[in-house]
């Protein structure tokens, strides 16, 4: 079974490819890229004219909420956002019920990934039992199960003496730790950035030192131990400018960014729409600046979805009770494609390797990459067509996006994992798209 | 200019005007209490919901007289009594209310937001009596009518808000209606208890007491809660009344004769109110709330009303 993907303008950064060309793919992997591909008998071929072929897009960062809290979202169900959204593989945190903290808990992520998924899952493992942040999780096992990293995502380990001894522990693994930076009590009881914004609104705030000084503290510690500590969710200037720093003196520090952190901030809280509560918080206008430009010049490795779905219960009522996060995979693109790359903020080439190769590096997965030989996970962009966002049409199981509404221009088009086509927008090989309206071909 | 609002939610989205034909309307009303039959027959035959989540007494009491006044039928709904106990949600309980029709909503709860939460999803009118820390507009408005009566103007007034004023909804009412009025604010207490860039609401800020105080025309003293304590805020009650109580000796030596103290009550006596500065000749508070009454009969009389009819 063969798949020729014909005419399309082929950005992969792995092999520093920019420029119409054509990609084979045979047997699930990476046959040729190059110009003019004769399609072999049998093949199946794509017309990608107009379109933009890209090394499949990663996502690092997602809660896919199984098992334990399936009223929210599935593996089968958030895998489908993520192939809607053009992803081809995704990172899924631990905090599940129960959480993903011993063997058996990564065995049934994988086992049911593989039976119900439709993109590749790589479940990340806790760091210490229940995300209590008291005692080491089994860490070496939750390795050799199939963890391809360690975090408490969604709590920060207070305790810097225990997750000094976990940065050491997991060395001989070669995996990154993944700091959800948030001092816990700098941040008590908040629900927005501290600001402006928050002293008119009555809203308890963390201040973004509260981020701050655990990326801060993070840094140091990686430096002590030599591990490789990857920061999510960065959200403040301050923020930026350690892990520059960190870098700069070689420090094993990597960070990610979220599309709402790039492109909203503290000033949609005023609504008092739940869809913009989210942790860290939306924050000021000079923090997305900060963001972009270290995200354009490389300080950020890596761009996040942190898709955090919730049920509407969850996030329709007072803003205080609401649950921090929202749903990222089937927006991330197409926003950060219309309000990015259009306008000329950050270059389309920069965007593919931040969702392709440097993903694929930060974790050491095969992938990000379309040299001959590298699994045939694609995605396919659409530069043109405009579509607005429905979050009634998602696929994921939640609805919860301060997006909604929004019309952009561009997005994913063709999402292929392992060879197989398991998203398409329109017809094959027509540039239609119309409000994102075409069901999954497989 | 008339009345266009459907629902009363903060004062910061009130310009100048729209909030003087409020305190004009207040005004208007007071006389309704010197009545021997104190009932007019503007509202017959509205209903007026009170949805309180949070315990109040003179807020709620202030709503029903005014609304018994004005001749409505009105509702007292007080969480903790209630469907509330059972589980349902903030939300469920106001569709569940608005779906019996009343034609106004008054709620007190103890998230910021709630009123503009009920006003995007219920089709009646929504009056703001209290959202969190948020704002809580008619106690901006009774203290404003309170204002001017004292002192027939407000153009060019200098208020002192003294204390706990990042936690209070009451500072943030006053100074948006003190601003939008063309008064002069001074925020006033220990940094802990002053909000982070409560500067760009276009207030001045003070740590001293006796600073704040000086040549002040207003001086507005907010409640402590106890719990600032716990939370690390303030070392001690004894502590805060020594440096931002409120006494008859630091008011000789450091306000103007004629000032005017008020409070949203209710007060803390010896705490940041000495008690004969309380009951004192300085003292308004019993004025701001007989000025209650008529502010929220302005209030439900407008949104209510049928326009341009006098009660």
């Amino acid at each position: 079974m063969s798949l020729l993907v014909k005419n399309g303008r082929v950005i992969d950064p792995a092999n520093t490819t920019d420029g119409v060309q054509d990609v084979l793919i045979a047997h699930g992997k990476i046959e040729r890229v190059g110009k003019r591909l004769e399609a072999p008998a049998g093949a199946e071929v794509v017309d990608a004219a107009r379109k933009i072929v890209c090394p499949g897009f990663i996502d690092i960062h997602v809660h896919l909420r199984e098992p334990g809290h399936e009223y929210k979202e599935t593996i089968a169900t958030g895998t489908r956002a993520a192939a809607a959204g053009g992803f081809t593989a995704v990172a899924c945190m631990a905090n599940t019920s129960p959480v993903n903290d011993n063997r058996a808990v990564t065995d049934y992520i994988l086992a049911t990934a593989r039976a119900d998924g439709t993109v590749r899952v790589h479940p990340i493992g806790a760091v210490t039992r229940g995300l209590r942040g008291e005692e080491l999780a089994e860490l070496a096992e939750l390795a050799e199960a199939g963890c391809v990293a360690f975090s408490d995502d969604g709590a920060c380990v207070m305790n810097a003496g225990l997750y000094r001894r976990a940065m050491e522990y997991v060395l001989p693994f070669g995996l990154p730790v993944i700091s959800h930076a948030e001092d816990a009590p700098l941040a008590r009881g908040f629900t927005m950035n501290e600001g402006v914004v928050s002293t008119e609104l009555g809203l308890p705030g963390a201040p973004a030192a509260a981020e701050d000084v655990m990326v801060a503290r993070d840094i140091l510690l990686a430096e002590l131990t030599g591990a490789h500590v990857h920061i999510a969710h960065l959200s403040t200037a301050g923020a930026v400018r350690l892990v520059r720093e960190g870098k700069s003196r070689g420090v094993r520090v990597t960070a990610e960014v979220t599309p709402h952190h790039l492109l909203l901030t503290e000033d949609a809280v005023r609504t008092f729409d739940p869809n913009t509560k989210m942790a860290p918080p939306l924050r000021t206008k000079r923090d997305t600046e900060a963001l972009l430009e270290a995200l354009v010049d490389g300080t950020i490795d890596c761009i996040a979805t942190d898709h955090a779905p919730h049920a509407l219960a969850e996030k329709e009522g007072e803003f205080d009770a609401a649950a921090f996060g929202i749903v990222g995979l089937e927006t991330a693109v197409a926003l950060l494609l219309d309000r990015l790359v259009r306008p000329g903020l950050l270059p389309l080439a920069t965007l593919v390797s931040r969702l392709s190769r440097d993903p694929a590096r930060l974790l050491g997965l095969r992938g990000g990459s379309l040299a001959p030989g590298a699994p045939a996970d694609v995605t396919i962009l659409d530069p043109d067509t405009e579509w607005t966002v429905d979050p009634a049409r998602f696929r994921s199981k939640s609805r919860n996006t301060p997006f909604g509404g929004f019309t952009l221009t561009g997005g994913p088009w063709m999402t292929i994992v392992g060879g197989n086509v398991v998203q398409t927008f329109g017809q094959r090989g027509a540039a239609v798209r119309a409000a994102a309206e075409g069901e999954a071909s497989l | 200019m008339g009345w266009t609002r459907k629902h009363l939610l903060t004062m910061r989205e009130l310009d100048a005007s729209e909030i003087v034909l409020l305190i004009d309307t207040a005004a208007s009303l007071q006389e309704i209490a010197t009545r021997e039959i104190k009932k007019v027959p503007a509202l017959r035959g509205k209903t007026i919901v009170n949805l309180f989540y949070e315990p109040s007494t003179r807020t709620r009491t202030s709503f029903e007289i005014a609304g018994k006044w004005l001749s409505a039928d009105v509702i007292n709904f007080s969480a903790g009594g209630s469907s509330t106990t059972k589980g349902e949600s903030f939300i469920d309980t106001a569709k569940t209310i608005a779906a019996m029709s009343p034609d106004v909503v008054i709620v007190r709860h103890s998230s910021a937001g709630a009123a503009e939460l009920l006003a995007r999803t219920l089709p009646c009118s929504i009056v703001n009596a209290g959202d969190g820390a948020h704002e809580h507009p008619t106690q901006a408005l009774l203290d404003l009518l309170t204002i001017r009566e004292k002192k027939a103007h407000f153009d060019g007034l200098h208020v002192a808000i003294v204390g706990d004023v990042a936690h209070s909804r009451v500072a943030r009412s006053d100074i948006h209606g003190m601003r939008k009025l063309g008064m002069t604010v001074t925020v006033a207490g220990p940094p802990t208890l002053i909000p982070p860039f409560v500067q760009e609401l276009g207030v001045k800020v003070s740590y001293r007491l006796e600073d704040a105080i000086r040549d002040v025309d207003v001086i507005m003293m907010l409640r402590l809660q106890h719990e600032r304590m716990t939370n690390g805020l303030i070392p001690s009650l004894r502590e805060y009344s020594r440096y931002w109580g409120l006494t008859l000796e630091k008011l000789a030596s450091h306000a103007r004769p004629d000032v005017l103290i008020m409070h949203p009550g209710p007060v803390n006596r010896g705490i940041e109110l000495s008690p004969e500065v309380a009951d004192g000749p300085y003292s308004v508070i019993l004025d701001q709330v007989t000025k209650g009454v008529a502010v929220r009969m302005g209030v439900l009389l407008l949104l209510a009303g049928s326009k341009g009819e006098a009660p």
